[in-house]
């Protein structure tokens, strides 16, 4: 057991935990930020993407010990009042059936969209070909980031 | 916010909704579907609470007018708690706004709560028609008394009551404490609305939850967190029903975090307690560390011989050979065969695949003096309940069972292993323990969509008409104990109707079954059956038609022939309205241009259709496969007839389009290998599952509007996509695919 000081969604937090402790698991069971979900634990399946220093990242291939101070960056903190414009754009698109996958789908969108503000079918089905959606919501995932993408340069304009 | 603060509030938002659930319950009634004549399980009080309008069950109207509506069935992906009560708010006039909608616990008083079978809609839809009808004709009882003016002049719209001669009007709020004195109406005097003034049933409404999804809000089995929880993970044999002999429990004893580590002797149902070794830590990662230091020895059992192969080379040589049991047998097949003027044989075969929902298998459960409190994603919540009294002792009475999200069905969680597992755990632990099973058990311990073998003979006369038809289906039993007596029981979804299309079409038709012995677990995969029976035999009719030098879509108008509606035969008979089916064949033929468009080589359509779980179902499936062989699905259209109404259009847009995608997935994808009994692959690495590049790039979904009952959507819209998808292949390519999963065949062409 060590003791790790993390940067998480623009707090400090505290834990003491195994060293090879998976970041998904110190989310999950120690920190209660259980939007991060387990699929596979083998990085196969994309639910458990999280930002570390801005780069989509799969929380349960991340040990604790290897985060030093890179800031992590969960679902739960996307946007302060959850109003990012991929949340918006899943909710106005109705895109989850179980959404047990989409806060991961949401992640590494966000993350492309930061890289790539106006990305086509392409761009989308390049970035998100490691996220399983076992309901098949990929349809409605590629309208969602083009929403988002529309819905972000209003905000901006 | 710390730790215990946010366990807090977890814990009590879980505990609000078991409440708010069973408070329901003493003024609670339910209109059983089951009976044609509606009748009352628990009978209405006539003392209300304060401030609370509770006509039944599944309503409750606050004075500040938030409406709270119960839902009963598990949420499993497929919308049913947006879905259902939006057919209660429609006939209560309520603004969508102003409803929150609970999951309901475990509770008779809700009738049969199981999510399975595409049931949930058709099963409840008229009785929430009188729900919602039956809050809204007391309310304005309650308004009437109020205003002192008839019945007759109020009319109730965006919850409140209105009367339009004086222009007065009474919010919903405002007349609940009156509302809940009023005697509740007889079901059947209750008017339910014209569906021409439905203002929300058609409609896009997004899903309930999906606030809590986009923020990553703890709404699924696995989320759930309790005050001093414990985590559990539960080592099976690799082999199904292998035994326990010993393990190094001492040692796993000794490792950190880990609390208890012991043996489960369990029992040799499949569907059960199956024997293993519990390890619970104070960690779901300590949990999992300590399991890869644990060593078992195990009696493998007689499964320990069972491969892939084996049972490969065992239907072959019974392919030759009659069936153990006939499922039809109209005029004479084989002379038929005799007297055609051109014959097809063709063998079609396809593997076990699994679920593979998304959220693996998870259960937490409480054992506290004598009795159970579990949370569960479950889809059969009565069964997790049925198993515990059954293996452990513990009477319905004492077993509480949240119903939590559940991260994707499909028919896995229809099978209660993993609350059972959960509740044994549970017994030894002194508090409460959350048992999470990893991808690998979920994939090795599935109750699997079961493999099988279809030998094939079709016979075409001089005109091209389809004459005899013959099909020995080899399939999957595992032996079962029935009355004392071992009986090889037909794997559940691993069974074929003599009904099924085109059993009752071909005036020669033979067909035959022979299940093989097996130790594999088998359970129903969204669409049973249907799921693999349409491929092999829309599949086998294109071969057919274009044996007969007819285009597909004619000659399956063709078999369909004339007559209007078949009734089902024998014990798995199908009863079969032909017309609905042309309706939607025609329809889909008609939207993809059948017949107008020329493709080059590599590109093509194909057709096929299929009934299932009362829906009418048919696709053209559009796709490119380059020479190098890499399958495209550019386009799919489905046409369906599902009856009168559908609940939410958004919702059952993206049941199609999933079922679709779906569909695609476990035709191109998935499958398991056996070998000495045990399954070969463990994870998404060697088990791949449809990803968004091979999604299509478009599928436009058409309900047809007909006037038959409501039925529901889950399930029928994926059967048709495999053979539209091989048929369009064929077309393509002149390749005909007859193994699945399809990575098995070449497709390249030049």
């Amino acid at each position: 057991m060590s003791k790790y000081t993390l940067h998480i969604n623009g707090t400090t937090k505290t834990v003491s935990v195994a060293s090879d402790t998976p970041l998904l698991w110190v989310l999950r069971d120690h920190l209660n930020l259980v939007g991060t979900k387990f699929g596979c634990g083998i990085g196969q399946c994309g639910a458990c993407t999280v930002h570390i220093d801005g780069e989509p990242t799969r929380a349960c291939q991340t040990p604790i010990s290897t985060l030093g101070n890179r800031k992590v960056t969960t679902i739960e903190g996307l946007d302060p009042k959850g109003e990012h414009p991929l949340q918006k754009a899943w909710q106005e698109l109705d895109v989850p059936q179980c959404g047990y996958c989409q806060a991961g789908q949401i992640m590494t969108a966000a993350a492309l969209l930061k890289k790539t503000p106006k990305p086509s079918d392409t761009d989308i089905d390049k970035a998100l070909t490691g996220h399983l959606c076992r309901c098949g919501t990929y349809l409605r995932i590629r309208k969602g980031i083009h929403l988002a993408a529309e819905i972000a340069s209003k905000e901006s304009a | 916010m710390n730790d215990q603060h946010l366990e807090n509030a977890s814990r009590r938002d879980f505990m609000r909704k078991s409440v708010l659930a069973s408070g329901g319950l003493a003024l609670g009634f339910y209109f059983n579907s089951a009976n044609s004549a509606t009748k009352q399980i628990a009978k209405p009080s006539t003392v209300p609470e304060t401030g609370i309008f509770k006509p039944n069950a599944f309503i409750h109207i606050a004075t500040n007018g938030t409406v709270t509506l119960i839902s009963k069935q598990p949420e499993i992906g497929q919308g049913i708690k947006t879905s259902l009560p939006m057919v209660i708010a429609e006939e209560l006039e309520v603004n969508w706004k102003d409803v929150v909608i609970l999951q309901g616990d475990l509770n008779p008083i809700y009738g049969s709560q199981s999510a399975g079978g595409s049931r949930s809609t058709p099963t409840n839809y008229e009785e929430f028609h009188k729900l919602g009808a039956t809050a809204r004709t007391m309310l304005i009882s309650a308004a009437a008394d109020i205003l002192k003016v008839p019945v007759s002049e109020l009319i109730a719209k965006d919850s409140a009551v209105h009367h339009s001669a004086t222009g007065k009007q009474l919010s919903y709020g405002q007349l609940v404490e009156k509302a809940a004195t009023l005697a509740v109406p007889a079901p059947e005097t209750v008017k339910l609305k014209d569906s021409k003034e439905y203002k929300l049933l058609g409609t896009r409404i997004g899903g309930i939850d999906n606030p809590g999804v986009v923020t990553g809000k703890p709404l699924f089995g696995i989320d759930v967190q309790l005050p001093g929880l414990l985590y559990a993970v539960y080592e099976k044999s690799p082999v199904f029903g292998g035994k326990v002999v010993s393990a190094n429990l001492d040692k796993i004893k000794s490792l950190p975090g880990v609390k208890y580590a012991f043996i489960i002797e369990g029992d040799s149902n499949l569907k059960g307690l199956l024997p293993g070794v519990a390890i619970v830590a104070d960690s779901t990662w300590s949990a999992f560390s300590a399991r890869k230091q644990l060593d078992v020895v195990w009696n493998d059992g007689t499964g320990a011989t069972e491969s892939w192969a084996g049972f490969t080379a065992q239907a072959k040589a019974l392919s030759t050979k009659p069936g153990t049991e006939v499922l039809r047998n109209d005029g004479d097949a084989k002379a038929a065969h005799k007297s055609a003027d051109k014959t097809v044989e063709a063998s079609y075969s396809y593997p076990f695949i699994s679920h593979a929902s998304i959220e693996p298998q998870n259960c937490t459960a409480w054992f506290k003096d004598g009795t159970f409190e579990l949370w569960a994603p479950t889809q059969n919540p009565e069964a997790g309940q049925k198993i515990i009294t059954e293996t452990l002792g513990i009477p319905k009475e004492k077993i509480t069972l949240h119903i939590t999200r559940s991260g994707g069905g499909f028919g896995r969680r229809l099978i209660p292993d993993y609350i059972i597992e959960a509740a044994a755990i549970a017994q030894h632990v002194k508090g409460p323990v959350k048992l999470t099973w990893t991808r690998e058990d979920d994939l090795r311990h599935d109750q699997f969509r079961a493999g099988g073998f279809h030998f094939l003979k079709g016979g075409i006369n001089q005109q091209g008409k389809l004459i005899s038809w013959q099909n020995h289906f080899v399939t999957f039993g595992n032996k079962v104990l029935k009355d004392g007596k071992s009986t090889l029981e037909l794997g559940s979804g691993a069974n074929l109707s003599g009904d099924e299309f085109p059993g009752r079409w071909v005036e020669n038709c033979l067909l035959e079954q022979t299940p093989l012995e097996c130790n594999i677990p088998m359970g129903p995969w969204r669409a049973p059956r249907s799921n693999v029976l349409a491929w092999v035999f829309h599949s086998f009719i294109d071969e057919l038609a274009h044996a007969a030098g007819r285009d597909p879509l004619e000659f399956r108008l063709d078999i369909l022939g004339n007559k209007d509606f078949i009734p089902g035969t024998g014990k798995q008979g199908i009863p079969y309205d032909v017309n609905r089916m042309k309706h939607v064949l025609q329809h889909v033929a008609e939207k993809a241009d059948w017949g107008k468009k020329t493709f080059p080589k590599g590109q093509g359509q194909g057709i096929a259709f299929h009934f299932s779980h009362q829906g009418y179902i048919a696709h053209v499936a559009e796709v490119t496969v380059s020479k190098a062989g890499v399958l495209k699905v550019d386009r799919v259209i489905v046409s369906t007839d599902i009856g009168a109404q559908i609940v939410n259009l958004s919702g059952a847009e993206n049941q199609v389009q999933g079922s679709v995608i779906d569909g695609l997935g476990a035709l191109m994808f998935q499958d398991l290998n056996i070998e000495k009994g045990r399954i070969v692959q463990s994870n998404f690495g060697d088990y791949p599952m449809i990803r968004i590049n091979d999604a299509p790039t478009q599928v436009d979904v058409h309900f047809l509007k007909t006037e038959y009952p409501v039925t529901g959507l889950g399930e029928p819209a994926l059967p048709p996509l495999a053979p539209a998808v091989c048929n369009a292949i064929f077309a393509a390519t002149g390749i005909r695919v007859r193994e699945l999963p399809l990575l098995k065949t070449d497709l390249s062409w030049s």
